[in-house]
């Protein structure tokens, strides 16, 4: 592990940017910028599962769709594997033998008008990976290592429960052999005693693989589960990011203590209970002055109120927050 | 389940045309183009002559029957002119978006701003009366509605998760549009086809009446519409014939597409979760 | 109060049988379904997608349609059965006796028209009051479920709102006629992390204070087990153990229960015990066409046997209160 620390990241994005123009009238007034990922710096090194965190509209997923090449950035930089991501000339090819993803919604990601062995084999044969035999024999030993029968290749996906399609998903990702898969919101659609069969399999499949992941998710204790770093995200920014034994132990932005204390602790009841965040998600096309998340923080000061807004700074080795609140009681310490 | 009635109609009325253009030769009486006989012109229907017989004698029997050929090739071949161009231009339109879509779109208002009769007349003029310049009048004006399905068909599917997928994968945007795009909008498409194929056959009517598309002595459902049309009173059969394979016909793949459209839909199909 | 109803319970349905009417049969979607909630308590009623608890809160509305039927059972509302009560009797009593709210509040609301007006409406259908003071009436009820300045969001349309603003309203709205009964379908299921809690702690504070019940459905047995004061878990249209809230979690009997705790990972767990592999529930969840016989668990259960596979295991009294469906209970 200490090996690999010292050697280049698998994925590097460097201070990103996605603005959207929204809106506009007819001759172009109004119009306003949605600034889904504003200055995102996230790494993700070889074999590492990489927790991302946030809420809806946060711009995890509009990260997710630049790094695996879906989405042109506005600005930035996003290096995989030594090679930078450039729109329109970037080589897909490449690109789609590294980094591959687990979408959220089983029923919208397979094409219901194909067989379950042609969604595995249409991609080994349009990268040249085997003959028909060798392309037969990967698709059957991935159908067994995602836990589906080889003779399941015959049938269409409507033929398949939830929990089925998203494990269909999983062989589909991993079918290229890519270093790097992009989970978005993997069980989230799935019924709840179906969940932890994915969760496991995906750790399983991963760990055995050495296959690095990005988990994108709302919940926190999922990404406890799986990751060995987490980054938090809030309107487009990362709030806080470190080891999830430093995040889940000692939490340091306000945001990141609500997502933890909104996770429904069935041995504590709700009323009576301290608010932790107040008040609804901004508007994130108009985000708050200074602080994004000031509006609804219990901690806020008149610094939080003002641009400019706090940047990333460790408050310990590997460890950092953009929180004033943190950084102010770092420094009187 | 149940409510399939108009799909077995339709598709019975369109099965039965096309088996009289198919077998025509077998089931014609008499020579529908040479057959002519003078002495027997405007004879009521009757033993000899099934459906009467014309002002110059020949067969209406026969001649209906050989019409078939020609209606349908032109209900056929120009609606396949309309799919391609409409789909293709569609789901690229939708797909792509940007300056495409806004030339596709442009393109696809001024051709509905125009009648499509008066499209395929000038078509026509141009090109001068026969079959061939009728598949391509009529090839070329009815595709919008087909590019309008295509179209939106395609921005909504764009977004589905297997189509990022596939685009994760490297897919080009040609196996895309081929591969995951096309055989999810394939049932409306066909339906479109069905019902386009009804509106080109009475083009072709239409345009054979006013004499511009078959020309006499080959017999279409529409010319011999138009042949009839100064003894319509005396010799009702002259049209009555022609006409009732027209009605049927046009009736019966406008029942095939409202069939096909329930079978197709995929509301329909919807199963419990 | 009438003294003489005054300690039965505000909902007590018994045998509900609710069945989808199709082309090969009814399908049994709900079987045998029975539970009561005391006056001002709140209820859970847990399980996956398929298992009838939505189906059950629409019966308990009045709004089962065709396909859809309830082919036999009670359901007793504050206590008169409205199980054949006629659509003009239902409708005198949503809204005032008992009322609901859903999933998604921006299909629930009227996309044109302010908010004050759809609460000041329930005032106005339900308790007769003059337009001028339900409209008063409404800023206080939107007071009342912490929307901040009331006067000024009273004139806002619900697409002018947040998920958890438009939730607040429609909380507003169904609590307006202080109901007996508020049945809460996956009322936070689409809100974000963060305002789901908010959201679960105004409805379950406010629920409190002015003694309405509430029927909570739900898949989320954490967020249920918060709030509730009794649970019942559903499994594939029957209820498989039902129990004190605490002591449901903490001392499961029901191997479906049990799977379901276990199967969440739990914020911490890492970090006391290190990562271990989640305890996982085999299997699919059955769609109610092919609900299995006998134990309708007994396909992804460990502790399956013969039994199992035959018969319907009847309910058995818990150690600890409530009922266990388990033919290997104790």
């Amino acid at each position: 592990m200490m090996v690999e620390v010292a050697t280049e990241p698998l994925l590097t994005v460097d201070n990103l940017a996605v603005h959207f123009a929204q809106g506009g009238g007819l001759f172009g007034g109004g119009a306003r910028v949605l600034r889904a990922v504003d200055g995102v710096s996230l790494t993700v090194r070889s074999g590492e599962c990489v927790g991302l965190v946030g809420e809806s509209g946060c711009g995890k997923s509009t990260l997710a769709s630049a790094i695996v090449g879906l989405q042109a950035p506005t600005s930035g930089r996003i290096v995989i594997d030594g090679i930078p991501l450039r729109s329109g000339t970037t080589d897909r090819m490449r690109l789609a033998r590294t980094v591959q993803m687990v979408f959220q919604d089983p029923y919208a990601s397979l094409n219901p008008r194909r067989r379950v062995g042609e969604l595995l084999a249409a991609p080994l044969r349009l990268h040249a990976m085997g003959d028909g035999k060798e392309i037969g024999r990967r698709v059957a030993d991935m159908l067994r290592r995602v836990g589906l029968r080889p003779e399941h290749a015959n049938r269409y996906p409507h033929e398949f429960s939830g929990g089925q399609r998203q494990r269909i998903g999983i062989a589909r990702a991993l079918i290229l052999e890519p270093k790097l898969i992009i989970c978005d919101e993997p069980v989230s659609a799935l019924d709840v005693s179906i969940r932890a069969q994915i969760i496991n399999l995906l750790v399983e499949l991963t760990d055995s693989l050495g296959v690095a992941t990005l988990m994108i998710s709302h919940d926190l204790s999922v990404v406890e589960h799986m990751c060995d770093r987490v980054a938090v995200m809030y309107l487009g920014r990362i709030v806080e990011s470190g080891p999830w034994q430093r995040i889940f132990e000692r939490p340091s932005h306000p945001y990141t203590r609500a997502l933890m204390a909104a996770i429904p602790d069935p041995f504590k009841p709700i009323v009576g209970r301290r608010a932790v965040a107040s008040g609804d998600v901004p508007n994130p096309l108009t985000p708050p002055l200074g602080c994004a998340f000031h509006p609804r923080c219990p901690e806020a000061m008149a610094q939080c109120r003002q641009a400019p807004g706090p940047e990333l700074a460790a408050i310990e080795p590997g460890h950092t927050t953009a929180c004033w609140v943190a950084q102010r009681a770092l420094i009187a310490s | 389940m149940k409510m399939r009635a108009n799909l077995w109609i339709g598709g019975g009325f369109f099965a039965l045309a096309v088996t009289a253009a198919l077998l025509a030769p077998v089931l014609a009486t008499h020579d529908p183009v040479l057959g002519a006989d003078l002495m027997r012109s405007e004879e009521p229907p009757g033993r000899e002559f099934w459906f009467g017989s014309d002002t110059q004698g020949r067969d209406i029997w026969s001649r209906v029957v050989y019409g078939a050929r020609i209606s349908l090739t032109v209900g056929v071949v120009s609606q396949l002119i309309n799919s391609v161009i409409g789909t293709v231009l569609g789901i690229t339109a939708g797909y792509w978006g940007g300056w495409w879509d806004d030339l596709v779109s442009g393109l696809t208002n001024i051709m509905l701003a125009i009648p499509s009769l008066i499209f395929a007349l000038a078509i026509m003029a141009i090109l001068g009366p026969g079959l061939f310049s009728l598949l391509i009048a009529l090839g070329l004006t009815n595709w919008t509605f087909t590019c309008r399905i295509a179209r939106a068909q395609a921005m909504a599917l764009k977004s589905q998760g297997y189509v990022q997928a596939a685009k994760v994968m490297g897919s080009g945007d040609l196996s895309i549009m081929l591969r995951e795009l096309l055989p999810n909008m394939a049932g409306p498409l066909i339906v479109i086809a069905t019902l386009g194929m009804g509106g080109s056959i009475l083009a072709e009517a239409a345009l054979s009446f006013l004499g511009l598309g078959i020309q006499p002595p080959f017999p279409s459902w529409g010319s011999m519409l138009s042949d009839a049309r100064d003894n319509i009173r005396a010799v009702p059969w002259l049209a009555a014939f022609p006409g009732l394979a027209i009605f049927f016909t046009v009736l019966g793949l406008n029942l095939l597409g409202d069939g096909l459209r329930d079978i197709l839909d995929p509301q329909s199909r919807s199963r419990l979760p | 109060m009438n003294p003489a109803t005054g300690d039965t319970a505000v909902l007590e349905i018994s045998e509900l049988d609710i069945a989808l009417a199709g082309d090969k049969g009814p399908t049994q979607l709900v079987d045998r379904v029975g539970f009561s909630i005391p006056r001002g308590q709140a209820f859970g009623l847990v399980g996956e997608s398929g298992c009838g608890k939505s189906i059950t809160a629409l019966a308990v509305m009045g709004l089962l349609r065709a396909p859809l039927m309830r082919s036999s059972g009670q359901i007793m509302l504050d206590g008169r059965n409205i199980a054949g009560a006629s659509e003009a009797e239902m409708r005198k009593l949503r809204g005032r006796h008992v009322s609901m709210i859903f999933q998604e509040p921006m299909t629930a609301l009227n996309p044109l028209q302010p908010i004050g007006r759809q609460i000041a409406e329930m005032f106005v259908l339900h308790e007769g009051a003059t337009w001028k003071e339900a409209d008063a009436r409404a800023i206080e009820a939107l007071r009342h479920v912490r929307v901040p300045a009331p006067e000024r969001r009273a004139r806002d349309y619900p697409h002018q709102l947040s998920g958890g603003m438009r939730q607040r309203v429609m909380i507003a709205i169904a609590l307006a006629c202080r109901p007996k009964l508020l049945v809460a379908d996956e009322p936070t299921t689409a809100l974000d992390v963060t305002v789901q809690a908010e959201i679960v702690e105004l409805m379950a504070t406010v629920c409190a204070a002015q003694g309405t019940a509430i029927l909570m459905i739900s898949h989320d047995l954490g967020l249920v087990a918060r709030m509730c004061t009794e649970i019942a878990v559903m499994y594939a249209g029957r209820i498989v153990e039902q129990g004190t809230a605490g002591d449901l979690l903490r001392a499961p009997r029901h191997p479906y229960t049990q799977g379901l705790i276990g199967a969440v990972p739990r914020l911490g767990a890492r970090a006391a015990g290190g990562r271990r592999k989640l305890a996982e529930i085999e299997g699919v969840v059955p769609a109610p066409a092919s609900f299995p016989g006998g134990c309708r668990f007994h396909p992804r259960c460990s502790r399956a046997t013969g039994v199992c596979h035959t018969d319907v295991p009847l309910a058995k009294p818990r150690p600890g209160g409530g009922v266990v469906c388990c033919h290997h209970d104790g």
